[in-house]
């Protein structure tokens, strides 16, 4: 069959299982818009920037662990996509962006529109491709969704000119299988290292199982519920690692870190062993890696061996796939109760519970924490949510606990404000059936909610929260803790956020009382198509406890319980 | 400099990797990205079409040589990376030098240091001459620090390659996959910008 280049492409896409894409068309790329219109099943949604096709893809992805796809045309079109690789690359999230290119012959001369995409991309991509000769094409992009998805998924994008997206030659899908001799990911441990893990766990007497987003994308929840019951060691979670355990279990300590619980730092510091499951000892989670868990043995398991002593020095180190590992750590692991060190765990939680805000009297004031503590309560904690990036973040990890896997999206290795609601539109895109909140801040928001328009053109089910603080609230509190107060570049002028709406003709709604929030969920679930809805809370709250940058892990600023004064 | 400080710990890391371009690109990215500094980096053919060889020195106390080499690996492009100076190895560094010799005694002195280290001269001048060493990298500094004192005017050294000895051999099978002959496009161009 002759083909142009652009139709080899839709061909792949196809038998890759694509039946979505996000993206915007441009001069390099409109080859590829015209081969869309014999393509059908596989439908375009037009953004209206293209940082928001990268977070769509990515949203997409993460929600269903499918290969998410962006398009977008040369130089500013790739450009604009930067951020959105870089996120995925940061979380390990499995998308392909495709960019037009200026002509081969144009390449290297300045031409309209031309940018280095390959050169740009390459620091913030898993890998990337030029496609020089149409006949690459079709091998190019099986290598392209065969990296993005296997191994530690990642992004990686397809640069292809203009005019080899017009060349025409015969097609035949390349069958064969995907010779990548530099590229083999090991997934089994081997019985030394099992044995020595095993042993460290039976051994232990204050263990602490560090559950990361690599437990959710090897889809290893089953193996690890298994191993936590019969080892009966405790679990911390980090951001992305919400929903690996489900967090009603008994053994759930919650987030750790920055924004943790106090509970799980603190069991951290004090225990004789860690077991580092999928994650990768971020600064956020350790602070002052000198003093972090000075007293533990150290397992750690991670699909990437460079993750395997980069930042911890540890005594067993498995690169492999956690579903397999921990599947085959299992038998060695002997049944215990742990009596002590959970009794100790208790403590711990008993005082986290006195100094929770939400057992405090305070008035008539609408806190964050209630508002996500509500809308957990009201959409029954099994919503998706998707959140952007700011105090709004953390209070969702803190109050929204999650009991099935990947059913938090959220940016954290980036922290890319921006990054919630055009995630929300992709991940609904992804999981038509399920309910999708995106849980935004008033700052973040308006990076990217130009996608209101995307999400009204595609009727997206979509429900946009947004906690309205009038602040950039995350860096306002680090103005208030760190530079005494001095509020510079944090008060924000918002517009009306419901006329904002009304001018898209979205339904909308504003909360500004406790009361509202449970009717604010019964209206954005009566609603087809997106929803807003402004939540009106406290300005200056604070997110508590905080572990200050490169601080001591259990250096916490805490609230004060009740009756107690402030101390920092 | 070794002879400087006496304190570096220098590794050797020996890939293999896709001969393609842009792969230079993506290492030398790697590196400057992980803060990883190189000592040396050279890149050559094999015996095989499809794939080119680095050779990599590091200096140990500033990165860790296994995670350098993890990172190495992820890189798609990267066939195989080998510590090489964790085994027996036979290392060679190559020098053009060229150095003063406007007077017999110049002249004298160059010649006479050619003959104790595996160097000779392949370009002689009135007025300069040209030595090429080829031998392992602490030879090669020793020579170059005997010809200071005469009068060094230019110089270029093309760092380090190594090879594991005996039966410790470093290659790969790869072809990359086959693609499709006879149909290669001439780059048709109607209208396209
Ligand atoms: C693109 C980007 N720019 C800047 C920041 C730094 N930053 C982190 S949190 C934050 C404030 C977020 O404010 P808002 O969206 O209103 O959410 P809130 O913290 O009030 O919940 C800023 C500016 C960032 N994370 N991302």
């Amino acid at each position: 069959m002759q083909l142009t280049g652009s139709e080899i492409l839709m061909e792949c896409l196809l038998r890759e299982g694509v039946d979505v894409m996000f993206g915007y068309p441009g001069g390099a790329i409109l080859p590829t818009y015209d081969a869309m219109t014999k393509y059908p099943q596989i439908h375009h949604v037009l953004v209206r920037h293209e940082q928001g096709a990268s977070h769509m893809a990515d949203g997409y992805a993460r929600a269903t662990g499918r290969v998410g796809v962006a398009i977008a045309t040369s130089g500013p079109g790739a450009t604009n996509l930067v951020t959105g690789m870089a996120t995925a690359m940061m979380d390990s999230s499995p998308i392909v962006c495709i960019t037009g290119q200026v002509p081969r012959a144009a390449i290297g001369s300045d031409a309209f529109q031309e940018t280095d995409v390959t050169g740009v991309s390459l620091p913030v991509t898993k890998h990337n491709f030029l496609v020089m000769d149409v006949d690459e094409l079709a091998w190019t992009v099986r290598e392209a969704f065969h990296i993005a998805r296997s191994g530690r998924p990642g992004p990686v994008l397809i640069d292809i000119p203009k005019d080899v997206q017009i060349a025409i030659t015969e097609f035949v899908y390349p069958e064969g299988e995907i010779v990548l001799p530099g590229y083999q990911p090991r997934t089994t441990a081997n019985e030394d290292e099992l044995d020595a893990a095993g042993r460290l766990i039976n051994e232990a007497e204050r263990p602490i199982i560090l559950a990361g987003h690599g437990i959710l994308m090897s889809g290893a929840t089953d193996e690890l519920l298994h191993l936590v019951e019969r080892s009966g060691v405790p679990v911390a979670l980090t951001l992305l690692g919400k929903g690996a355990l489900p967090e009603n279990h008994p053994l759930s300590l919650g987030m750790m870190g920055m924004h943790g619980t106090a509970t799980s730092n603190h069991s951290i510091q004090e225990a004789d062993l860690l077991i580092a499951l999928g994650m990768r000892f971020d600064d956020r989670v350790t602070g002052n890696l000198a003093t972090y868990s000075q007293h533990s043995r150290k397992i750690h398991v991670d699909i990437d061996p460079s993750e395997i002593n980069k930042n911890v020095p540890v005594d067993v180190g498995i690169a492999g796939d956690l579903r397999t590992v921990i599947t085959q750590l299992l038998p060695r692991i002997e049944r215990q109760q742990r009596v002590d060190w959970l009794a100790r765990i208790r403590d711990w939680q008993e005082d986290d519970d006195e100094r929770d805000i939400l057992h405090h009297d305070t008035g008539d004031r609408l806190l964050g924490a209630q508002v996500i503590n509500d809308l957990w309560l009201h959409t029954g904690g099994d919503a998706i949510t998707v959140t952007d990036v700011g105090q709004h973040q953390m209070l969702e990890a803190q109050y929204y606990p999650h009991q099935r896997p990947s059913t938090l999206i959220t940016s954290g290795g980036l922290g890319t404000m921006g990054f919630g609601f055009p995630a929300a539109i992709g991940a609904k895109f992804g999981l038509p059936h399920e309910e999708v909140w995106a849980i935004v801040g008033d700052g973040g928001f308006q990076m990217t909610m130009c996608e209101l328009a995307t999400a009204v053109q595609e009727k997206t089910n979509v429900n946009i929260a947004i906690l309205n603080n009038a602040f950039l609230g995350m860096v306002r509190q680090w103005q208030e803790f760190f530079y005494e107060e001095r509020y510079h570049a944090t008060p924000m002028f918002n517009p009306d956020f419901c006329l904002f709406a009304d001018a898209y003709g979205v339904p909308n709604m504003r909360v500004t009382r406790r009361e509202q929030v449970e009717e604010s969920v019964a209206f954005a679930r009566s609603v087809q198509g997106p929803v807003l809805i402004e939540y009106v809370i406290e300005k200056e709250d604070i997110v508590y406890p905080m572990v200050p940058a490169g601080a001591d892990l259990h250096a916490m600023i805490r609230r004060p319980k009740p009756g107690e004064r402030e101390s920092a | 400099m070794s002879d400087e400080t006496g304190m570096e710990q220098k590794v050797t890391l020996v890939t293999l990797v896709d001969n393609r371009p842009g792969v230079l690109n993506r290492i030398a990215s790697l590196f400057r990205r992980r803060n990883f500094n190189i000592d040396s980096l050279t890149v050559g053919r094999t015996h095989r079409q499809h794939v080119s060889r680095m050779t990599i020195v590091v200096d140990a106390r500033l990165a860790n040589v296994n995670i350098i080499a993890a990172n190495l690996r992820k890189l798609v492009n990267v066939i195989e990376v080998r510590v090489v100076s964790d085994e027996p190895h036979v290392s060679r560094d190559l020098a053009l030098i060229k150095v003063r010799t406007d007077d017999p005694e110049s002249r004298n002195m160059v010649t006479e240091i050619c003959e104790r280290y595996p160097g000779r001269i392949v370009d002689m001048g009135v007025k300069v001459a040209i030595v090429e060493v080829t031998a392992h990298e602490e030879q090669v500094e020793a020579m170059i620090e005997e010809f200071r004192p005469i009068g060094i005017v230019e110089m270029v050294r093309t760092g380090v390659v190594a090879m594991g000895r005996g039966i410790r051999i470093q290659d790969t099978q790869y072809e990359p996959p086959q693609m499709r002959a006879g149909t290669r496009d001439n780059g048709v161009q109607q209208n396209i910008l």
